[in-house]
């Protein structure tokens, strides 16, 4: 698990996962997205604390690689200023067949969305700004 | 009996009270205590079940009782990805 500002580059992630043994390789990209709901997005602000990010990433990882047969598994969450199309996280994972490799993808994104102390705001077109899941709590969960 | 603590906020929390850190006296008992008290104190009104706390850097349960010297983190309602 790593979370930081630097720019994510897929391919090099990726070929961190080759592996012989592999038949199959999985992988989530998180991408900055130009709406949400309702509202013109501008770019996006991260925020994590990184200490128990980083350390409730590694569980989350773990807990996949107990429940699926993986022979691999990465993830990279970025901080700080994202413009539109940047990619947010990455997810990556490489087994002998495609079924584990689906589905401890699909875990390990999951749970990192809802367990890790990541936050984002928003910077709206209209000049305003908003953090995700708080002030629309109403919708949250 | 009054306990130093360090509380620590993030993001929307960050910005309601206006700084990262502070040392504070409490009678609070636990971590769910503390959260009530300070959002009276900083205008806060995130529902409890969307946040989450940790002491001393692991993740904790709000009903985790807080001793003199500890270090609370409070995070408002996580969105990664």
């Amino acid at each position: 698990m790593q979370i930081g500002a630097a720019r994510i580059d897929p391919d090099a992630l990726r070929r961190e996962l080759f592996d012989h043994a592999a038949g199959a390789y999985v992988s989530f990209e998180g991408w900055i997205r130009n709406r949400n709901e309702g509202h013109d997005v501008l770019r996006l602000e991260y925020e994590a604390y990184d200490l128990i990010a980083v350390k409730e990433g590694e569980k989350v990882i773990a807990e996949a690689r107990e429940k699926y047969a993986l022979l691999q598994a990465h993830c990279v969450h970025r901080t700080g200023l994202l413009e539109l199309g940047e990619c947010a996280v990455w997810v990556g994972v490489s087994s002998a067949h495609r079924d584990e490799a689906f589905q401890a993808c699909r875990y390990i994104i999951d749970q990192v969305k809802v367990r890790l102390p990541v936050w984002k705001k928003e910077h709206y077109v209209d000049g305003h700004s908003g953090w995700v899941n708080c002030e629309r709590c109403a919708a949250y969960g | 009996m009054s306990k130093s603590i360090t509380v620590r906020y993030f993001a929307l929390f960050r910005e309601h009270a206006g700084i990262g850190e502070e040392q504070i006296d409490s009678d609070a008992l636990t971590a769910g205590d503390l959260f009530a008290e300070l959002q009276d104190r900083h205008g806060s009104s995130e529902p409890l079940g969307h946040c989450k706390v940790a002491i001393n850097d692991e993740m904790a349960d709000w009903g985790a009782a807080l001793k003199d010297g500890d270090t609370v983190l409070l995070f408002p309602p996580v969105a990664g990805g």
